[in-house]
């Protein structure tokens, strides 16, 4: 599914200094009903987000009008679990184009990636710098500079570089998925697909 | 070149390499079921393309269906609408599948195995991270996401980067009461649920070689919860045993043929692996959890850990033992619970029926017990009822439910409520995954069962008695 491009975004971001914040905190699974991609944002983070008589948590960052951005910033480990792409659907729908974190878990930032939102990883002391300038100045922004693959805090002018494969950084930028990229060379797959039986 | 069992069928699926970016890799079979499947499909719709080899997809409906009245109309709307949508994509695109009520329906990664689509040195993948329980056959399954699934809709490939290799031995004799579960749950609170991140796993060492096959699935189903994409198991007489004579698996000549490619699945002696981690069998005593992770393991006879000798942040950990209402240092033996549940693709096959009944015979279930024991497909249902465990069950009091994912992930009606503690034999203890609020501890069929008939955690080696026939 096409997505709009990735090039430099420049926002301020949220903080979630939780960590292995897993799939079914990021949506559960009882709202994975939906046979269309519509509407996830509303369910991002539902428990942590909503009282069961659907009342907002006063003390959730999603609901602390202080805190705001397209950049999530979370704990290590973040995204672990299940593979439903719905979680990274919530995080994209809810307004996030990138998350920031220590440590990604495996599937989820694939999913991120195959949808638009970049997954930024960084080292536990960056994060750490990051999280203590959120919360001296929410208003603080962070640059990230894909073509540049580094992540920045204007504050402080704090810079790390991170990791893309050069094919999936391509993707991000020109909002391309692999699906194109896979019916492009379609007759190798057939080829290979008629040596290979059932 | 000395290659590991993951190397030979990596390599062997490869259709095209992209310089500093991922391989395409060919896709054997492709199972689908109702939840991560409708928006794959709208996507094939939008492109206006077809599946391209429906023959090698199986759709089963497993996540989101009632385990009661299966032969009803499905009450809840929104349910019913995903149902309906892959039993229409289904059709639409010539893929075979097992709805509900069909004869073949259960838990995808339950029936893949049952029906022999499972077979060593695949490439298998599903829109479900656990998925590597395939792996148990020498496969490589892994879980994948929506657009993933579309991808290998449309053109029988995905796009990953290898990953790193990881070896995990268990060597010696598992002690008495101690399960296939155990195993993964002790490795998983060893490695943590970031331990394998990155890594493929292979299982080695005699505790896996001596482990039966639905042991095996048990085990590299969990491989998804230290962080692995999956984890597999070389192929063995066991292996070939098992998988000889089911529907889809090969006959006659296309036998001998694929026999002579399956016996070249191991690691070859001297290949080396990213890392290499060993156990020794005599260490692992029955597990159960205690906090919202599956890596919060802990012996069963063993207080619950101080903060500060985890790894991890204290206040992520204090915050998971306040969801529990558990404290530092507290004995897991004699917490009351108020639910079990013994089913999911991780244990819900006939062996973990087998266990459950041998320690619920001739006892009653606790009266403060809610009990749901859902087998994980048709088959499992019928080889309960046929091995007499089904009236085992029914003098103890326990009824059966039927097939589905059930309470594991809690989408159909199958919750636990709010501030309930549920033993499940499931692979997840994260905050309301069983439900809104509720508190699981993950552990095997055999500590399943002792909860059942005492009503509190109970370690099941007292109550161990002679084996079912």
């Amino acid at each position: 599914m096409a997505y709009d491009k990735f090039n430099i975004l420049k926002t301020t971001g949220v903080p979630l200094p939780i960590e292995n914040v897993d799939t079914d905190q990021i949506i559960p699974a009882r709202f994975l009903k939906a046979t269309e991609r519509k509407g996830f944002g509303d369910n991002l983070f539902r428990d942590w987000r909503y009282n069961p008589d659907n009342s907002p948590k006063e003390d959730f960052v999603l609901n602390n009008p202080t805190f705001s951005g397209k950049i999530l910033v979370g704990g290590k480990n973040f995204g672990s679990g299940s593979s439903r792409e719905h979680a990274a659907w919530a995080v994209y729908d809810y307004g996030f184009r990138c998350v920031v974190s220590s440590f990604f878990a495996d599937i989820f930032k694939n999913n991120c990636l195959n949808i638009g939102v970049l997954p930024v990883q960084v080292s536990a002391p960056f994060l750490e710098k990051i999280f203590e300038a959120i919360y001296a100045d929410p208003k603080t922004e962070l640059v990230v500079n894909l073509p540049e693959q580094t992540i920045t805090l204007t504050t402080t002018g704090e810079s790390e570089s991170f990791d893309i494969n050069n094919y999936k950084k391509d993707n991000m930028l020109n909002g391309f998925d692999d699906i194109d990229y896979l019916l492009n060379i379609k007759e190798n797959i057939r080829e290979f697909a008629e040596d290979t039986p059932l | 070149m000395k290659k590991t069992l993951f190397d030979k069928v990596w390599d062997s699926h490869v259709v095209h390499k992209i310089e500093n970016g991922p391989d395409v890799l060919f896709i054997d079979r492709h199972m689908v079921h109702e939840v991560t499947s409708p928006v794959a499909f709208l996507g094939l719709k939008s492109r206006g393309i077809p599946v391209m080899y429906p023959g090698r997809t199986f759709a089963t409906a497993d996540h989101n269906t009632p385990t009661i009245n299966q032969h009803l109309p499905v009450e809840d709307p929104l349910s019913a609408n995903q149902l309906k949508a892959l039993e229409e994509n289904s059709k639409a695109h010539g893929i075979s599948y097992w709805g509900l009520g069909h004869e073949k329906n259960g838990i995808v990664h339950v029936v893949g195995p049952e029906y022999g689509i499972t077979q060593p040195g695949a490439t298998i993948v599903c829109g479900d991270s656990h998925t590597s329980t395939h792996g148990a056959f020498g496969a490589i399954a892994f879980g994948i996401g929506t657009s993933e699934v579309e991808m290998v809709l449309a053109t029988q490939c995905i796009m990953q980067q290898k990953a790193k290799s990881m070896r995990i031995n268990v060597n010696g004799k598992l002690s008495k009461g101690v399960t296939p579960k155990d195993v993964a749950l002790y490795i998983i609170s060893k490695l943590t649920t970031s331990g394998a991140t990155g890594y493929f796993v292979e299982y080695a060492g005699d505790v896996f070689r001596n482990m039966t096959m639905e042991g095996r699935m048990t085990v590299c189903n969990l491989s998804i919860e230290m962080g692995a994409r999956g984890g597999m198991i070389a192929p063995d007489e066991k292996t070939f045993e098992y998988i000889k004579g089911r529907e889809f698996t090969p006959v006659g000549a296309d036998w001998d043929k694929a026999m002579e490619y399956w016996e070249t699945l191991k690691t070859d002696e001297g290949a080396t692996f990213d890392k290499e981690i060993t156990f020794d069998a005599a260490d692992i005593e029955p597990m159960i959890t205690y906090g919202t992770n599956p890596g919060m393991g802990i012996g069963i006879s063993n207080g619950i850990p101080t903060a500060e000798s985890v790894e991890g942040g204290v206040a992520t950990y204090k915050k998971s033992l306040q969801y529990m209402a558990f404290h530092e240092g507290d004995n897991m033996i004699g917490k009351p619970i108020d639910f079990v549940f013994l089913g999911s693709c991780t244990n819900g096959r006939i062996e973990d029926f087998r266990a459950f009944a041998s320690i619920v015979k001739g006892r009653k279930k606790a009266d403060n017990v809610t009990a749901w024991l859902v087998p994980g497909s048709h088959k499992v249902e019928s080889a309960i009822k046929e091995e007499g465990i089904l009236d085992i069950l029914h003098d103890a009091g326990f009824e059966l439910r039927e097939p589905g994912c059930s309470a594991c992930l809690a989408m159909n009606d199958d919750k636990v409520p709010a501030g309930k503690y549920a033993v499940s034999t499931s692979n997840r203890n994260f905050e309301g995954r069983q439900g809104p609020g509720s508190r699981t501890l993950l552990a095997s069929p055999l500590v399943a069962a002792a909860a059942a008939v005492t009503g509190k955690v109970t370690d099941p080696r007292g109550l161990m008695q002679e084996e079912l026939v």
